[in-house]
């Protein structure tokens, strides 16, 4: 295994620590809606609370590691997908504004708008990132020089859209499960409803986009198919899946959401073994395709780059532990909520 | 417009924004370090209120800084894209150190900072609080880091990549110790202890001459003057140190900051207009010899001027003239505020001053407006360059993006911040309207409580 790999690896690690993290206070976002009262509402919010910024430093610290190990990758894709990226800032700041600004005023009004904010930036966060997913799949035009050579329009085509829709239903789901975890009592037994009706929303959306994977992009199949070993790990997948609904009828709640965070990480996982040695895939020109190879940072930088990881890592996996331990348990509203 | 024009417009607008909430950050994070130490060490009542109100403060402006902090993290690979491939292997280093290093600090033990009253033990808690000021200090030891590269490349050399040139990195602590790197680290974080300090003291000066939380104010107004003093004086000594390794490291924008076009003996001016097309500065006022003086400690030394570089090597004269030495006069002016606090609290006339107090609520803008200029000089200075002497911020561009996506998203940003802003000022001014919650008189209330990890 060379370095290039093990950045690779590692770059998935993080992005990977961001979709199982965020993803299920994206999901706590996109549901928000569906609480109805304002004690409701804020025990929606405050099971978040704490943890909702620490979340996002994983996407911040995924693309600092994107543009230290594959330079190429970040430029090309951040200024290619301009449009959506400029979006996806839009909503991350309105969404973090309305976490923070909800609760500072009694006002109906008030705290029904910021509701709205806050709910409808969740789920277009989660659907700008399908849709990134997706065209990374289908490949994106690229240019000899490597520079993105499509346009905006062209990035909302129906195979993208429809992993963006999967993608907001899988965040849902985990969400639903998190807020089992965190909620108790009648707003309990309300959530567990929607647990039901995210996983078969979930399901639905998945056996399409894996269908149309298969039938559109078959390249996507090809190590499957020289190693069918890799196949057990969409087995696995299947399993973590079905388990999701077993543990949550029989009320192990935490069980359920490791399941789901285990379905999060394992998609991602297939979709790596899909597109692998590539990290763009250039359609329709194959040969520019930006590569772990061609689009890397130099040995050196990787190696020193490998060095601050196996010291940094282990203290962000303490802290995040940490502080979910120190916050875990059902939400209570107290003068330092939101 | 071109899209170098807006690009650059861009940055400048998304820095300068950001660049707002992290001094306060930083220096607020050294402030309430020593607040909460106070409170642990006399366990009095007073010093809790004092930590808590400041902390609600503290997340407000931090919350701030990381939803703006984001887009600066993204804007180089957006905006900035052929920058990117040339610095990525060198610069991208330090921008996931930050990351690795920083970032999860803080934010891990922003959640135990503000949330955790009532959930940890009040030694975790301290813990926490010099944790989250640790971090937000490491943050700006990265990002400056990265930033005095580009001012001062070291430990890289040039290599072709597949057709296109990059630096790539060959030793990477001659990389993170640059020749600027440590004077200009220096220099930020004393500027953002000062942003800390005024903002300390300005709020404290409000509540006095509103006879309001009396005793409140006055301690803090001596926890933060303290540090006033210490920052305001470290910081003229950091800044001439600055000035001095810019003479060897970036000669010509040295020269832009005082308006010197013939190499010869220079002089260090108090104010001034340059005219560029005359060569000369109007309405000055100088002191003859000056800057070589304190330079090279020989008033008769001859100081490179801009006319050994060629027109359009040279950044903007004016803008960096004006912006640096507005930047020295409100350092000398916070220099001068912190000594003549000083000197009054010592008389015991501070606190019954209200002219002085409301000149300390005013001064709060002061350091905020030093370091807007700051950057202005640092980095108008660097210009025409973005890596100096290595490649030009014309050259830097993203080539897939044209002007009006551009312009699309500074529309975007232009509403979402100034939303943004609105709501800041809006709560900033109601938290502090509020003022402290003073209800429980008894001490050391939740110094009684020792349990580690309470679950409810
Ligand atoms: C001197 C200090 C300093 C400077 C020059 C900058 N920042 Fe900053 N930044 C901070 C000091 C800081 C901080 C104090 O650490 C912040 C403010 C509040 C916070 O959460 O951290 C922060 C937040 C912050 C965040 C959010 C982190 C999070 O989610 O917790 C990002 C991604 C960046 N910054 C990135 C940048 C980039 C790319 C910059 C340069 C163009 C930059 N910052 C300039
Ligand atoms: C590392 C990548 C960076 C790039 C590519 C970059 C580029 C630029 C450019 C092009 C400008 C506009 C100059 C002009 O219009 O003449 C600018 C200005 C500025 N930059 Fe940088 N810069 C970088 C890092 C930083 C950092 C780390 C900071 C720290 C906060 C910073 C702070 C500023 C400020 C404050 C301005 C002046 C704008 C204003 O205040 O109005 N820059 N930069
Ligand atoms: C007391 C007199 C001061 C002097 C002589 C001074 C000197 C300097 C110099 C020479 C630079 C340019 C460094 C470079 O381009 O590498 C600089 C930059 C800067 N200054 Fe000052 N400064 C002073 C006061 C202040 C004050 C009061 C503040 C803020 C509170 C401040 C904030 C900054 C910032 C943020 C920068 C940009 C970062 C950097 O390049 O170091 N300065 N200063």
């Amino acid at each position: 295994m060379d370095l290039n790999i093990i950045w690779f690896i590692l770059v998935g690690v993080l992005l990977t620590g961001y979709a199982i993290l965020d993803g299920f206070d994206l999901g706590v976002g996109a549901l928000h809606l569906l609480t109805k009262t304002d004690e409701e509402r804020r025990i929606s919010i405050n099971s978040i609370g704490p943890v909702w910024d620490g979340n996002e430093v994983w996407l911040v610290t995924g693309g600092g590691a994107l543009f230290a190990a594959f330079p190429d990758v970040y430029a090309t894709v951040f200024s290619g997908f301009y449009i959506a990226f400029m979006l996806l800032l839009f909503v991350l700041i309105f969404r973090a504004v309305a976490i923070e600004f909800r609760s500072k005023q009694e006002s109906k009004r008030w705290r029904a708008m910021w509701d709205i904010a806050f709910s409808v930036s969740s789920i277009v966060i989660a659907l700008l990132m399908g849709v990134a997913l997706g065209n990374i799949i289908r490949g994106i035009p690229i240019g000899v020089d490597k520079e993105f050579i499509g346009t905006f329009l062209g990035l909302l085509n129906p195979y993208s859209l429809l992993v963006g829709i999967t993608t907001v239903a899988l965040f849902t789901m985990h969400g639903a499960i998190y807020l089992v975890m965190k909620t108790e009592g009648e707003l309990q037994n309300k959530v567990r409803t929607w647990v039901n009706n995210t996983i078969i929303f979930f399901v639905i959306c998945f056996v399409t986009a894996t269908m149309a994977t298969l039938i559109y992009y078959p390249n996507m199949i090809t190590h499957f198919k020289d190693n069918p070993s890799f196949f057990l790990v969409a087995i696995v997948t299947m399993l973590a899946i079905a388990n999701i609904p077993r543990e949550i009828n029989n009320k192990r709640e935490f069980r359920a959401f490791l399941s789901s965070a285990s379905t999060i990480a394992l998609l991602l996982v297939l979709f790596a073994i899909g597109i692998f040695p590539n990290i763009v895939l250039s359609n329709p020109i194959l040969e520019n395709s930006l590569t772990i190879y061609n689009a890397a940072s130099s040995q050196k930088t990787l190696m020193i780059m490998l060095i601050m990881a196996i010291i940094g890592m282990p203290f962000v996996v303490a802290y995040t532990i940490i502080i979910h331990k120190i916050y875990k348990g059902k939400v209570k509203i107290d003068d330092t909520s939101y | 417009m071109d899209t170098e024009i807006l690009a650059r417009i861009q940055f400048a607008f998304t820095i300068a924004f950001h660049y707002i909430y992290p001094p306060i950050s930083i220096g607020l994070g050294v402030l309430l370090v020593i607040m909460e130490g106070m409170y642990i060490k006399t366990g009095k009542k007073i010093y809790e209120n004092i930590t808590k109100f400041w902390i609600k403060i503290f997340a407000l402006v931090f919350a701030m800084g990381v939803a703006t902090g984001i887009v600066m993290e993204f804007e180089f690979g957006t905006n900035w894209a052929t920058y990117s491939r040339f610095v990525g292997d060198v610069f991208g280093s330090a921008l996931a150190a930050e990351g690795v290093f920083a970032f999860f600090l803080e934010s891990g033990f922003l959640a135990i900072l503000v949330f955790g009253w009532n959930r940890v033990s009040t030694k975790m808690h301290f813990f926490s609080t010099i944790m989250v000021s640790f971090g937000a200090m490491l943050s700006a030891v990265w990002i400056v880091v990265a930033n005095s590269w580009q001012q001062t490349p070291a430990g890289y050399h040039i290599v072709n990549n597949g057709g296109y040139l990059r630096a790539e990195i060959t030793d990477f602590w001659s990389m993170v110790f640059n020749p600027s790197s440590v004077d200009r680290l220096l220099h930020t974080l004393s500027g953002a202890w000062l942003t800390g300090a005024f903002l300390v003291l300005s709020v404290s000066a409000f509540y006095l001459l509103k006879n309001r939380h009396v005793d409140f104010s006055k301690k803090s107004i001596k926890i933060a003057l303290s540090l006033a003093v210490f920052a305001s004086l470290f910081q003229l000594l950091t800044g001439h140190h600055s000035a001095q390794g810019i003479s060897s490291t970036q000669p010509a924008k040295l020269a832009a900051f005082e308006g010197h076009y013939n190499t010869s003996p220079a002089p260090l001016y108090l104010f001034g207009w340059v005219n560029n097309n005359e060569q000369k500065v109007n309405f000055g006022v100088a002191i003859p010899g000056m800057l070589s003086y304190m330079i090279y400690g020989d008033f008769d030394k001859p100081v490179k001027g801009l006319n050994e570089f060629k027109p359009e090597d040279r950044p903007p004269v004016n803008l960096v003239f004006q912006s640096y030495h507005l930047m020295v006069v409100i350092g000398f002016t916070l220099i001068g505020l912190s000594l003549l606090s000083l000197l009054l609290l010592r008389k015991d006339a501070l606190f019954k001053n209200k002219l002085f107090l409301k000149i300390l609520v005013a001064s709060v803008l002061l350091p905020q407006a030093a370091n807007q200029l700051g950057w202005i000089s640092a980095e108008v200075g660097r210009q025409p360059w973005i890596v100096y002497n290595l490649l030009r911020t014309k050259d830097a561009l993203s080539k897939s993006v044209g002007s009006g996506e551009i312009v699309f998203s500074l529309i975007l940003f232009t509403l979402i911040y100034a939303l943004l802003f609105v709501l800041f000022i809006f709560l900033l001014d109601r938290k502090i309207k509020h003022g402290p919650d003073e209800e429980v008189e008894k001490d050391g209330v939740y110094s009684e409580q020792k349990v580690i990890f309470k679950n409810n």
